[in-house]
């Protein structure tokens, strides 16, 4: 069925429901429901994502018309004129960036792994089909050996996306070497690094580019069986997911003699249970089997010993999800982007005090300047940049002076921080290293599964070490302490959760030595965020009385009559921080 | 993460109707895959709401593995409860995008509004309060998830109105 004009809305669910329920009955009326298709945006867009203050959303193409704050009424309005008269409604046009639309990659992007997402309607196999989805597959099951798709990798320099940059042909020509009549490949979707949302955009919006790079790695190794492990707190991925199998299956690409050749391959959902530790490979297969998710020693390598004793190949979404357009477009194509050593392009999700927030893909070699700069627009509220951080809680911080760092897998490991998954969190004069780091620990310690030692135990002294710090009682020694502690846990733990944990104090020590110091010896947090170390006052000539900041401070520590000067008691007050936030005036200040 | 500090109150220690009828519909269509401890696990607690302790002792006999297993799994992953939680959940995201953008405020302010601590439910058994890991809306940090709708930068004196579309 071919549609003149496509509309796709967005929005909090209910409201866009009704607007499209409108919009619908309209169309309907006017005798245009054969003409003209609404769809639904599924899941967050990848740039914008629906703010409360823009309310339903509504795009019309195929001339790339922007509604934004519409009510049923204004759809019907847009129905009548816009879709019946070919006359758009100026007066509901969303105006902030008129000239640019809001999901255009920005200039120095690259979309290999995000190219259909936001695109295709990820529900439908058809439009996946019709930007070539599955022509790899074909192609590789019917005019290509198995050694011929490894020769293809190579020349590409895939490497794993899920942060370690293995090379991926040798990861699969492992799996394919071991001799055994049951093999398995299995995807990592466990996305567990906080900051970090790559995979589940890939997953929610278009699952089959990943659903096909499985199927070709089964080929290559000679699995017949798959599994995808993916977070509960993705429940809309897991939705898509088992939708898009179902769908491949009906069309005969899951399933047996795929494409009528005698391959059969077919694949299963499994979800995850919020432990992050599941995200590293082997714990993620010890969670398959049903048990609790902790690492074992390797070798044996998943490649010779994975899922239930069985060679296994396991990568991570992003990594299938390049394998298509390789087989497709060549491995000379794929090398032709990025650095000498990695190659091709990464997705990342910029977060944090960054003007442009949400997911990019870019080639490697792209210095971390054109990234907050260029892509994301510069430091929120144009604020003096302090650092990023990369590679999540495992990884580390990037300050200032590497600013013209080339973004690959070997640069980001020499300045003691890691490509990870994809985080980059970018943070201002606002934040606090001590605090930051205190937070990634806490993270770390809470997640630790316990079975090493120098794990489970040192993950917890360092940040009762780093939570003194920042409630001001840090002792000299204590910054040795840490570095001291955080070597031997990378040494003793077994799996990339212990090496990783204390990667962030250290190159926050590395890189900020003296705010450590600062809060140790002067009791100072100059980023004004360790409440221990602040106090909050309030300024009387600015203050014009309205009474907001007593309302809403949860402990009755701030006095004053209405219209007049308002008084903080510092005995009672837990510096929240509530009262700045809600002031009109900008009369509070922390000291 | 730690369940075991719930309460075990007495009614949990018998399997009501309601709860036998889904889990033995659980058992069925999945006691035969591979691993099927997790499936029937995480499906229990999808569509029970938490895996009670009568729940976790049915389970383990039907599927033939000891019970401290159960309980072991149980434990060992965060999306688990072994006790009812409210009729809403608002899991505020403690992801580092939402940390550095004022997750931590976000959490008083849900404290004072509702009058709980962190893992605690309303006396009228209508919100229970958490913190959760990234959600994956980090470009609209600060996130709350109530339920299953994500809510990204509410100003903090609409936290209240946020609450009341949820009886």
């Amino acid at each position: 069925m071919a549609y003149r004009a496509h509309v796709i809305i967005s929005g909090t669910p209910e409201q866009a429901q009704e607007v499209k329920a409108a919009l619908m009955g309209k169309l309907d009326t006017l005798g245009l429901n054969e003409e003209i298709e609404v769809r639904e945006a599924t899941g967050l867009t990848p740039r914008s994502v629906t703010m409360a203050s823009r309310g339903v959303e509504a795009v019309v193409y195929p001339e790339v018309v922007h509604y934004a704050g519409l009510t049923p009424a204004a759809a019907e309005l847009i129905a009548e004129e816009h879709l019946l008269k070919g006359r758009p409604v100026q007066d509901l046009f969303f105006e902030e960036h008129p000239a640019e639309p809001l999901d255009a990659p920005s200039a120095k992007e690259v979309r290999v792994v995000l190219r259909n997402v936001g695109t295709i309607n990820p529900e439908s196999i058809d439009d996946y089909i019709a930007e070539d989805g599955y022509a790899a597959l074909g192609k590789a099951l019917t005019e290509m050996t198995p050694a011929e798709v490894l020769e293809v990798l190579k020349t590409s320099g895939l490497r794993g996306r899920g942060g370690a940059g293995f090379p991926t042909w040798l990861k699969w020509s492992f799996a394919r070497a071991a001799v055994s009549d049951e093999k398995y490949v299995v995807c990592n979707g466990d996305e567990g690094d906080p900051g970090a949302f790559m995979n589940r955009r890939v997953l929610e919006g278009d699952p089959h580019a990943v659903i096909e790079g499985m199927a070709i790695a089964a080929y290559v190794v000679g699995a017949q069986e798959g599994y995808f492990y993916v977070r509960a707190e993705y429940p809309i991925a897991i939705r898509t997911l088992r939708l898009a199998i179902e769908q491949a299956r009906d069309y005969g690409l899951l399933g047996k003699n795929i494409f009528g050749t005698d391959f059969s391959f077919d694949l299963e959902v499994r979800m995850g249970a919020g432990a992050f530790v599941c995200g590293e490979e082997t714990a993620l297969m010890q969670s398959i089997e049903g048990k609790r998710g902790q690492p074992r020693t390797r070798p044996p390598f998943p490649a010779t010993s994975g899922l239930w004793g069985k060679p296994t190949n396991i990568n991570n979404v992003e990594t299938y999800a390049n394998v298509p357009q390789i087989l497709l477009q060549g491995g000379e194509w794929f090398a032709s982007m990025g650095t000498e050593k990695s190659k091709g392009t990464k997705t990342f999700a910029i977060a944090g005090k960054v003007k442009r927030t949400g997911l990019i893909e870019v080639p490697l070699g792209i210095t971390v300047r054109e990234i907050v700069y260029d892509v994301g627009g510069g430091v929120l509220d144009s604020r003096p940049f302090k650092a990023v951080q990369t590679g999540g809680p495992l990884g580390g911080c990037i300050p200032e002076k590497h600013l013209d760092l080339p973004v690959d897998y070997e640069s980001l490991a020499s300045v003691g921080s890691a490509m990870g998954s994809g985080g980059f969190i970018v943070m201002d004069d606002l934040t606090c290293m001590v605090d930051m780091a205190r937070f990634f620990m806490e993270f770390a310690q809470e997640e630790s599964c316990g079975k090493c030692v120098p794990c489970r135990v040192g993950t917890r002294q360092m940040l009762e070490i780093l939570e003194s710090i920042c409630a001001g009682t840090g002792k000299p020694g204590d910054i040795e302490a840490l570095e001291k502690l955080g070597a031997s846990v990378t040494q003793g733990s077994l799996c990339g959760l212990g090496q990783g944990a204390p990667n962030p104090v250290l190159s926050m020590i590395l890189n900020f030595r003296n705010e450590y110091e600062r809060h140790i010896y002067d009791h100072k947090c100059d980023a004004k965020v360790c409440r221990a170390l602040i106090e909050f006052t309030i300024d009387p000539p600015t203050c014009i009385g309205c009474t907001r900041c007593a309302r809403n401070c949860p402990v009755d520590a701030i006095a004053g009559k209405a219209r007049e000067a308002h008084v903080i008691d510092p005995e009672i007050c837990i510096r929240c921080g509530i009262c700045a936030e809600v002031c009109p005036v900008d009369a509070v200040f922390v000291e | 993460m730690n369940v075991a500090t719930e309460k075990v109150s007495s009614e949990l220690l018998e399997l009501v109707p309601e709860e036998k009828l889904a889990l033995d519909r659980i058992l069925a269509e999945n006691r035969d895959r591979p691993g099927a401890t997790m499936v029937v696990l995480t499906l229990t607690q999808e569509q029970v709401g938490y895996v009670s302790p009568a729940a976790q002792r049915y389970i383990s006999q039907e599927l033939d593995v000891p019970l401290s297993h159960i309980y072991g799994v149980l434990t060992f992953y965060s999306f688990f409860r072994t006790s009812p939680i409210g009729r809403h959940k608002v899991s505020i995201c403690m992801g580092t995008a939402c940390y550095v953008r004022g997750g931590p405020t976000l959490v008083e302010k849900y404290q004072q509004v509702l009058g709980v601590k962190l893992d605690e439910t309303t006396e009228d058994n209508r919100f229970t309060l958490e913190v959760c890991r990234c959600v994956g809306a980090c470009s609209q940090a600060p996130v709350v998830m109530i339920d299953d709708d994500i809510i990204g930068r509410v100003p903090l004196q609409d936290v209240a109105k946020t609450l009341r579309g949820y009886e």
